[in-house]
């Protein structure tokens, strides 16, 4: 009785607070608890978050220009870019010292293509003054200017050097400002001319089209979702293993298989020709373009909206549509205000999961999408595999990245993320 | 009779059969009426048919033949929805994702009833079954007692005249069945509804009903009031399945002024009431007595009355009673129940008795 009067915090046997106590004991848990995915979270760390890290920097990282040129990046400092004329003979002379020591490290090549993303035709002039750079004797050779305009008349061009002087920092937002169809112009950031702007489309192309799928997958899971969840479990299980079939044949082959599929002399026209739907020479063109990637991608990716929707569906029981039914509900508002209701976190789950699959997916668009109807993916897999542009590629995939996390916090504000569950 | 029964039947079950493979039939020709008000209970083990009574009633299984009839008129094509029929769940079915009000609101929106007719109800409702102050909380975060509550406030919110149980105590601990049991009795006779209580609680059948349902093997064994069902049980399952119940098996020797002597099988003699239509001179039979209607106290045992004897297995102190083990013509299993008085002897095992009962207190039933 006492206890409950005393003031101050409550005290353990021993007389230590009983909170102190607690927290002692627990201690050994948690100590055992992170002892256990220790492996798990060190193979995490050094295999995912670091090496994503360091892609996710490269969009930033501009370092080579600085690193090679160092002389000319100081000398450029006080030239001005709007003035319209090429700097004096102090920064040509930088150069050659820079050029001298990177062509003999033969490191000249990979800033003339760094800034080559910028301003083609930058690679060239370095191939060009690098080779002569080789043999010069810095000291005595000058004076420069005349002698690079000579190797190459863009020595010259104030384009250039402003190009140069553009990235000379360590860090540079240009790999952003491309990725979103801009560049840096004289004065900031501008928009680029309209025929060179791709990403945009392509960003909101992948949106609409991820949003599609996403919709057609949720049109066709919840019905074979309520089958699943109601069928007895013999035709249920029948039914799964159809569900999960297409996991267990490769990637490859089935897009390849909707190439058979929907081409044009392929079986869909075939049939519907000899069914006299479509003429012979109206084929319908169903591959190569927008419609042939939401097909197939939403044939690839239906597995993984009926997992969650049955799963869910699953642990509403029968017994509320038969008390919907029995207080005068008809069967469809029954279904409408009961379970309907209760089957949404499965199709929260579901759209979640499609939509992040979907708007990185790379290899049904480059097979089946043509050229209107690829994914950012197939841009981030060109820069990194074909044009080597990785800092752009990493800008790309870093926006794809802020996109997706923007979308899962909309989510969880309009739809609460609580209501996501997996079964 | 079958006329008049007819005439005030509210509900009406007319030579029922249901058949889910159409093979087997799980209830066979069932005969039911219930008048208005009545309070009756399906009783039966587990597979007996007594659910799926509930579900052609309600309108969730139909019947592969015959008539269920509602204040007269067939309702075997009318669907569930649309025969205004009360319903507790097991489980309670109560929705998760509605507050108590918006549960209890459901039936009455579906009948497009206006905002504030509704308001009234619901709390009526609320207040009839003492949760007024809960509208506004989730099914989730209600006891299982609460739970119960709100389900059956739901049921009668939207006033059906009958209202359809499935086992709605079987969830709750022994002492809040008991208070649960009172609360709907009461309910449902100050409201006048017609009942159908499903459950396979022989205790709950007893102490809720006007009348009890006897089902086994898809058929009524017996339909009575809870007293008659216990005294009287009409044949072997029903003494078996209500209450405690001895049994002795033998061959009816012979019948004299509604007396029938009975041979058990080693032999001895005992005096029973012959209640089953089978019991015939020479026709096996089973005879049944309730543990609390056998005496071994010689005084009270009548002048000329067949005694067997007895072996005291053991010895139980229960308080109120005593509950005794014997082994009585080969069978260890028969229990006496005796009232904890000053003047009864408490038995030892291995103690040697003689036992015997009035002769209308012990049944010959069918074999």
């Amino acid at each position: 009785m006492s206890d409950s009067t005393q003031s101050g915090p409550m005290l353990a046997a021993d007389g230590t607070p009983l909170k102190k106590s607690l927290s002692r004991a627990l201690r050994m848990q948690k100590i055992r608890a992170l002892a256990l995915i220790t492996p798990l979270l060190a193979f995490v760390l050094l295999t995912f978050i670091i090496p994503i890290g360091q892609m996710l920097f490269r969009s930033v990282e501009n370092d080579i220009v600085a690193n090679t040129l160092p002389n000319t990046v100081i000398a450029l400092q006080d030239w001005d870019a709007a003035s319209g004329e090429a700097p004096d003979e102090a920064v040509y002379a930088a150069l050659a010292a820079d050029l001298y020591v990177a062509s003999n490290a033969k490191t000249h090549t990979r800033v003339g293509s760094r800034l080559n993303y910028e301003t083609p035709g930058i690679s060239s002039l370095f191939r060009k003054a690098g080779r002569k750079a080789k043999k010069w004797d810095v000291e005595n050779d000058g004076p420069y200017k005349e002698k690079f305009i000579k190797i190459a008349k863009g020595w010259g061009d104030p384009n250039v050097w402003r190009t140069i002087q553009t990235y000379s920092p360590k860090y540079t937002n240009g790999y952003f400002l491309n990725a979103a169809d801009m560049q840096k112009g004289s004065d900031g950031a501008e928009i680029r001319p309209e025929s060179e702007r791709i990403y945009i489309t392509l960003f909101k192309r992948t949106l609409i089209m991820s949003l599609a799928i996403t919709a057609a997958c949720i049109a066709l899971a919840y019905p074979v979702a309520w089958l699943l969840a109601n069928l007895p479990s013999a035709k249920a299980n029948l039914l799964m293993i159809l569900v999960l079939l297409p996991f267990w044949t490769s990637l490859l082959v089935r897009t390849s298989a909707w190439k058979v599929m929907l081409q044009q002399q392929g079986v869909i026209n075939d049939v519907l020709v000899w069914l006299g739907i479509v003429a012979d020479d109206a084929r319908l063109v169903m591959i190569n373009n927008q419609l042939g990637t939401i097909i197939a991608m939403t044939h690839i990716l239906l597995p993984f909206m009926i997992l969650p929707m049955y799963s869910v569906m699953q642990t509403i029981q029968p017994t509320y549509l038969r008390a919907a039914k029995s207080m005068g509900a008809t069967n469809w508002t029954a279904f409408w205000r009961v379970y309907f209701p209760l089957s949404v976190p499965g199709i929260g789950a579901g759209s979640i999961l499609v939509f992040i699959l979907a708007i990185g997916y790379y290899i049904t668009p480059e097979l089946v999408g043509g050229t209107k109807g690829v994914f950012i993916s197939n841009r981030i897999a060109f820069h990194i595999s074909t044009s080597l542009n990785w800092g752009l590629a990493a800008a790309l995939g870093t926006i794809l990245l802020a996109v997706v996390l923007i979308l899962y916090w909309a989510y969880d504000k309009i739809v609460g993320i609580d209501n996501v569950k997996l079964g | 009779m079958a006329d008049s029964a007819s005439n005030d039947a509210f509900v009406e079950f007319d030579r029922v059969q249901k058949s889910y493979d159409g093979e087997n039939l799980v209830v066979k020709d069932l005969n039911l009426s219930l008048p208005r008000g009545e309070f009756l209970t399906m009783l039966g083990p587990s597979g007996s048919g007594k659910t799926t009574c509930l579900m052609m009633l309600a309108g969730f299984e139909t019947a592969t033949h015959g008539d269920i009839r509602l204040g007269g008129t067939s309702i075997n094509n009318i669907p569930p929805h649309k025969r205004g029929i009360g319903m507790v769940f097991q489980n309670y079915a109560l929705f998760p994702h509605m507050t108590i009000a918006e549960n209890l609101s459901f039936p009455l929106e579906v009948r497009k009833m206006g905002k504030t007719e509704r308001e009234e109800k619901i709390k009526r409702a609320l207040d009839m079954v003492e949760m007024g102050a809960f509208g506004g909380r989730r099914p989730a975060q209600l006891s299982g007692g609460q739970q119960q509550r709100i389900a059956l406030a739901r049921a009668l919110v939207f006033e059906p005249e009958l209202v359809l149980m499935d086992e709605p105590l079987g969830a709750l601990d022994k002492q809040l069945r008991e208070k649960m049991q009172f609360e709907i009795t009461n309910l449902a006779h100050n409201l006048g509804i017609t009942t159908v209580y499903v459950t396979h609680d022989q205790t709950e059948a007893l102490t809720m009903s006007d009348r009890v349902a006897v089902f086994d093997d898809g058929r009524i064994q017996q339909l009575d009031p809870p007293d008659t069902l216990y005294e009287n049980p009409q044949n072997s399952f029903v003494a078996q399945f209500i209450g405690e119940n001895n049994t002795l098996e033998g061959v009816v020797k012979e019948i004299n002024n509604g007396i029938a002597i009975v041979e058990l099988d080693d032999g001895e003699l005992i005096d029973c009431k012959p209640v089953h239509e089978s019991v015939k001179p020479g026709a096996r039979t089973r005879v049944s007595i309730r543990p609390e209607r056998v005496e071994y106290n010689k005084d009270r045992i009548q002048e000329g009355a067949h005694t067997l004897k007895a072996e005291v297995k053991e010895f139980i102190y229960m308080g109120d009673i005593f509950r005794t083990r014997l082994s009585v013509a080969g069978n260890d299993e028969f229990i006496i129940k005796t009232r904890n008085a000053p003047d009864v002897d408490r038995l030892t095992p291995g103690q040697q008795i003689e036992i015997g009962w009035l002769p209308e207190d012990c049944r010959a039933l069918d074999a």
